[in-house]
């Protein structure tokens, strides 16, 4: 049961028995409906690192928007510190799955976009991004525009513009997913100093149950569609692990057995 | 986990693509492209000048029917004053006629995308318009504008407005909901996202409107021209015509011909610098 809490501490997100479903492809107004989520409660504590894992189409991305204030539940609360979040847009810095970057901004107008929304000063906003993009491999990118680069960097330029919003929580929707596996290593080792070194609080998606072990705090296991926690686990200790260490062994292997269905004793 | 930062890793995976960059010689392969797609047309005109000139003097064609290029060309240097100052005039109702209805376009199709009920009440009009033939209400401008610019400015401007708007609708409708919905995650509201995504977005579009319009003012304001003026190269074109001065007529037609190209190349160059996203390369 104590795996169902954060560690005691403050939660910084609240997600309450959320649920959500879609208008069927091509329905009419009342007619058949997807549901995408149906009654999910988590909760992600302050500074903590939480994975969502679950079958493609069980409605995680869903509930990233719904937590960004893109939609609002059909039922069920959202709060980030207390505060409800139903539809309240511009709260947490939210990296969508897809790195939807303006065809029309260069690299660094991209990575910018977040901070201008907010206000922010256009020098400074220019000189934070710089910093970023140079730190994440773009140095030399910063006037080409998305058409000429690769998926990976484009996804690089994506995170760089969600992690200079100034929020504290960070959304993360497979923020890897485009990325070889060198580049990878090296972004996973940035969003852990991320979090110690600046608090973050982060919500992160992936497939890869070795990413999601090797980063996370916790981690929801989510059902086939409609989406619901199936399970929670809490990752050894807190700390960098290696792949090969034995608690990390057990727990992915645990982890692809409830993501294949078999029922687990702790649940 | 591996100690190098994810800069030393970037760098070595990505270093390639940097070399993308521009290149010497890269001019040169860009002249020679042109030329290899201008160089069939340029040909094929010369060949039906020179076959054009060939036939009228076979045959003896008299010049107040056909005159042969050669003299057409004559009157071309030898009246260049009268034509160009015509020409000016001519261009001068092009571009305001065109102006205007670019700024009433843009300002309609902003409205149209804005409001349902402008978009109801307004948008249905714009579409039925169409079906009035400008040209026959030219008599009518001549009569409520006078003999002036100002009945070929309205004539310029009133066939040149419906591909603007439609256009313009199109595109600022044409804009990826991903990105207007990444926006509001942002917090941005209406107005910004009018002018960071929907206005980008439909500048592609807007410039294919315009490249349309701008050839077609030129027709409006010369047959505004036509139907009674004072100056302009179509009332040149209806003395000369009327004194069977053909080669006369040729001439307006060549200046008409060379101002609706040069308007063209202006918009396609105008795109060119406002669109540095779509240009070859960058893709
Ligand atoms: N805006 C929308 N309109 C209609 N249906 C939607 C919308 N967003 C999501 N859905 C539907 O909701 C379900 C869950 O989609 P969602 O994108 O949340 O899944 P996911 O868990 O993120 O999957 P993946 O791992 O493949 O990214 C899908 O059946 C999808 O078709
Ligand atoms: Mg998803």
């Amino acid at each position: 049961m104590s795996q169902n809490h954060a560690r005691g501490e403050r939660a910084k997100l609240e997600v309450c028995g959320v649920a959500k479903r879609f208008p069927a492809a091509g329905a009419a107004a009342g007619g058949p409906w997807v549901e995408a989520l149906a009654g999910v409660s988590m909760s992600v504590a302050e500074h903590e690192f939480v994975t969502l894992l679950g079958p493609s189409g069980c409605g995680k991305s869903t509930l990233c928007n719904i937590v960004a204030g893109l939609f609002r539940p059909d039922a069920g609360t959202v709060r980030l510190d207390g505060a409800l979040i139903d539809g309240t847009r511009g709260r947490v810095a939210y990296m969508q799955q897809k790195d939807l970057l303006l065809p029309w901004r260069t690299v660094l107008g991209n990575a910018t976009l977040g901070l201008e929304v907010q206000g922010v000063d256009r020098a400074v906003a220019r000189a934070e991004a710089r910093d970023l993009l140079r730190e994440f491999g773009l140095e030399g990118f910063e006037a080409a525009y998305p058409a000429a680069l690769s998926g990976g960097m484009r996804q690089r330029v994506a995170l760089v513009r969600t992690l200079l919003c100034r929020r504290e929580m960070l959304v993360l929707d497979e923020p890897f997913g485009a990325l070889d596996a060198m580049t990878r290593a090296a972004m996973q080792e940035y969003l852990l100093r991320l979090r110690s070194e600046f608090h973050r609080t982060v919500l992160f998606i992936t497939h890869d149950v070795e990413e999601a072990v090797l980063l996370s705090d916790r981690i929801y296991v989510l059902t086939d569609r409609p989406g619901r926690v199936r399970a929670v686990r809490r990752a050894p200790e807190p700390g960098p692990r290696r792949a090969t260490d034995p608690e990390v062994v057990r727990l992915k292997a645990e982890i692809l057995d409830l993501l294949r269905g078999v029922p687990a004793g702790a649940d | 986990m591996s100690a190098l930062s994810p800069r030393q890793i970037a760098k070595t995976t990505l270093g390639a693509a940097r070399a993308r960059g521009a290149r010497p010689g890269r001019l040169l392969r860009r002249a020679g492209a042109w030329w290899r797609q201008a160089a069939p047309p340029a040909g094929l005109i010369a060949v039906l000048i020179a076959g054009w000139e060939w036939a009228v003097r076979a045959f003896g064609v008299p010049p107040y029917i056909l005159p042969p290029p050669s003299q057409i060309a004559a009157v071309l240097i030898a009246d260049r004053a009268i034509l160009l100052g015509d020409a000016t005039v001519t261009l001068a109702e092009v571009l305001l006629g065109f102006a205007v209805a670019f700024v009433v376009g843009v300002a309609l199709a902003l409205a149209i995308v804005s409001s349902r009920t402008v978009e109801r009440a307004v948008y249905p009009l714009v579409i039925a318009s169409q079906t009035v033939p400008v040209f026959a209400i030219a008599p009518l401008l001549i009569v409520w504008f006078g003999y002036g610019m100002a009945s070929k400015v309205a004539m310029a401007a009133l066939i040149v407005f419906f591909p603007i708007v439609v256009n313009t609708v199109d595109g600022l409708r044409a804009a990826d909901e991903d990105l207007v919905n990444l926006l509001r995650i942002l917090g941005a509201g209406r107005r910004r996202i009018l002018l960071t995504i929907r206005i980008p977005a439909a500048l592609p579009f807007v410039f294919s409107g315009v490249r349309i319009a701008v050839a077609t003012s030129v027709i409006g304001a010369v047959i505004g021209e036509w139907v009674g003026a004072t100056r302009g190269l179509g009332f040149d074109m209806i003395h000369a015509n009327a004194q069977l001065h053909i080669d006369r007529v040729f001439a307006a037609i060549v200046y008409l011909s060379v101002m609706a190209l040069a308007l063209f190349g202006a918009v396609s160059a105008l795109e060119w610098a406002a669109l540095p996203w779509r240009r070859e390369g960058t893709r």
